[in-house]
């Protein structure tokens, strides 16, 4: 082995595929955001509102809790199918009542129970947290999660 | 200590040691609130408390590098480093931005990208002490000696800090916001920093050993191959359920599988090393440490990882307890362990001391990886309960937590004995001033047999 595979030898295997590797994921990487854009996040228009829902999402930094598309914290319920939980997926209005109720009954207070803390959120913010959370659910994530508990 | 410059290295791994007690800490606190959820729950939310623990983490083990970088690149360079002043301005900037960081989400103010919470004034921040240092190190690099080491270490830390540029990208759709965001986080721990992993692996085993460099070089050419052949194609693994083609289920499943394979051969390299090399290094603690790194990392990255990177298996285990036992293993024993290694390794040379309380230092050791090891087994015992309630029969998410209880008891009796040897290997690092424990004799021919 010493002699077929030099330290130069074994040097340039790496460089060289590495550079392979790195093309090949590029490639990929281009496909599947032609992909996410066109296909799998396409059955539900991206929306000023949807955007704001955003927003709200990350400022109250939800990810350090919950998990979206099983990415996140395991501390809290999924959120990434958490409108076809409720039944509200086809439902606007009905997505923002039960959010809105829920987040405003926040914290519970009850002892030994998992505490959510209250968030000063806006109608106008929460109807886009809804929203957004509607638009992550239509998502095609290849039928994850294997059932509705998230 | 061969050249005065190295001494930068000092702070770097001091204000490393002061965050990793932050992060332990905050690890400790959280895993208290997993027992009981009411803890500080109006005052100090769970979410806030988690930023400052994975933060704190990612902060430390960066020092670290840089640390470690300043203490290296000299010595394999044969020359000071560029500039002193520089290194000390990168490291001011990290501190403030670090400490603005953690003041900021104390008030409520953080984006809300997992670990890419900081406001935007510090990853700014980041950006431009990144960019000192890469000037810094590179212009000592370039004017000096070139080695193995150093090539493989200055790859992974310019990739690293170009990968950054991620951390800008926020994309309004989600989905696509996902892909990119892996590219930080993915790009960094599962292939730029198993390149520095492996050159500061490669540095320890030539000082620690005394193997032949050409042996130990062309080893991490091998290592670092295997890790970017299979771990850039293996970010597939975190494109299965994102909205990403079909596709990179496969993808991810074949490369992923063989992600395994740098971590097994930076296990082979430490112990043949050790065993080739038989030279009687007197600073033992640091020995320990790069093995215990390096078997450790197979053991959290390699098989804690192959256990739930199939697409098959990770329909059911995505984003339970299992990917938190996973985290915890790997990043202990890759990064943790690692710059634990270094530090006992380059600190008594920094403070042109004897190599003092090796015993203390690997009681430590010892501690914190009976610990971290008890932890992954209680979350893996949780999460497989987990996948089975939750994604097999159905039930929801809160009435299985409720069962895992004690599960959650023992982790957080585990978390008791990774603060306790945090606190004692800092304590071993500063502290203490002698030796605890007597060294036998020395025996001038190593040759004699044990009987």
């Amino acid at each position: 082995m010493s002699e077929l595979l030099t330290k130069s030898r074994a040097r340039n295997v790496f460089y060289g595929g590495s550079i392979f590797f790195v093309v090949v994921f590029v490639a990929l990487t281009a496909q599947s955001h032609r992909h996410i854009v066109d296909k799998a996040t396409a059955g539900m228009p991206l929306t000023e509102e949807v955007r704001l829902g955003k927003h709200v999402w990350e400022r109250n930094s939800c990810i350090n809790c919950h998990t979206l598309h099983g990415e996140g914290a395991y501390f809290a319920p999924e959120v990434g199918n958490v409108m076809t939980r409720w039944g509200a997926q086809d439902d606007p209005e009905l997505a923002y009542e039960m959010l809105d109720g829920w987040m405003q009954a926040q914290p519970s207070g009850i002892e030994g129970r998992r505490q959510m803390p209250h968030f000063e959120i806006t109608e106008e913010e929460m109807r886009a947290l809804a929203e957004f959370l509607r638009w992550a659910d239509q998502t095609d994530t290849q039928n994850w999660p294997p059932n509705d508990a998230g | 200590m061969k050249y005065q410059s190295q001494k930068v290295a000092y702070a770097y791994f001091l204000v490393a040691m002061a965050l990793f007690g932050i992060q332990v800490l905050g690890g400790l606190l959280a895993g208290w609130i997993y027992v009981s959820p009411n803890t500080l729950s109006e005052v100090l939310p769970f979410n806030v408390i988690r930023m400052i623990h994975t933060n704190a983490l990612i902060v430390w083990l960066l020092l670290g590098f840089f640390g470690a970088a300043y203490y290296l690149v000299p010595e394999e360079s044969e020359r000071e480093i560029f500039s002193v002043k520089l290194a000390y301005i990168q490291l001011a900037i990290l501190v403030v931005g670090t400490l603005g960081a953690v003041g900021s989400y104390l008030v409520g103010i953080h984006g809300g990208r997992e670990f890419l919470e900081q406001p935007l004034w510090v990853k700014f921040g980041i950006l431009v002490a990144a960019v000192i240092f890469l000037v810094n190190v590179s212009l000592t690099f370039l004017a000096g000696r070139k080695t193995a080491i150093t090539n493989i270490l200055m790859m992974g830390l310019w990739l690293l800090c170009l990968l950054w540029v991620f951390a800008f990208i926020n994309p309004d759709n989600l989905s696509l916001d996902k892909m990119y965001w892996w590219m930080v986080v993915h790009l960094w721990v599962e292939a730029t920093w198993e390149l520095v992993m492996a050159a500061i692996l490669g540095f320890l085993m030539l000082k620690l050993t005394g193997v032949d460099r050409e042996v130990i070089e062309k080893w991490l050419y091998v290592i670092v191959a295997t890790a970017l052949f299979s771990g850039i194609l293996g970010t597939g693994h975190h494109f299965y359920w994102i909205g990403t083609p079909g596709y990179w289920q496969w993808i991810g499943s074949i490369f992923s599988t063989f992600e395994v394979v740098p971590f097994f051969a930076m296990m082979s390299f430490a112990f043949v090393m050790v065993w080739k090399g038989r030279k009687n290094h007197p600073n033992k603690a640091a020995l320990l440490w790069s093995l215990g790194s390096s078997t450790v990392a197979f053991f959290g990255a390699g098989v804690w990882g192959f256990l739930h990177t199939l697409h098959g298996v990770n329909f059911y285990t995505h984003g339970t307890q299992i990917t938190a036992a996973h985290g915890h293993l790997a990043f202990y024993g890759a990064y943790v362990a690692l710059n634990l290694a270094m530090f006992s390794y380059a600190m008594p040379l920094l403070r042109n001391r004897a190599p003092y309380n090796q015993v203390l230092n690997m009681a430590s050791f010892w501690l914190m990886t009976g610990g971290m090891a008890f932890m992954t087994f209680t979350l893996t015992f949780a999460g497989t309960i987990q996948t089975h309630m939750q994604r097999i029969v159905g039930d929801y998410y809160m009435d299985v937590q409720d069962q895992l209880g004690l599960f959650y008891l023992m982790r957080f009796g585990s978390g008791v004995a990774v603060v306790l040897g945090a606190i004692l290997f800092i304590y071993s690092m500063l502290v203490v001033r002698r030796e605890v424990v007597k060294p036998g004799p020395v025996i001038k021919d190593a040759a004699i047999p044990g009987e």
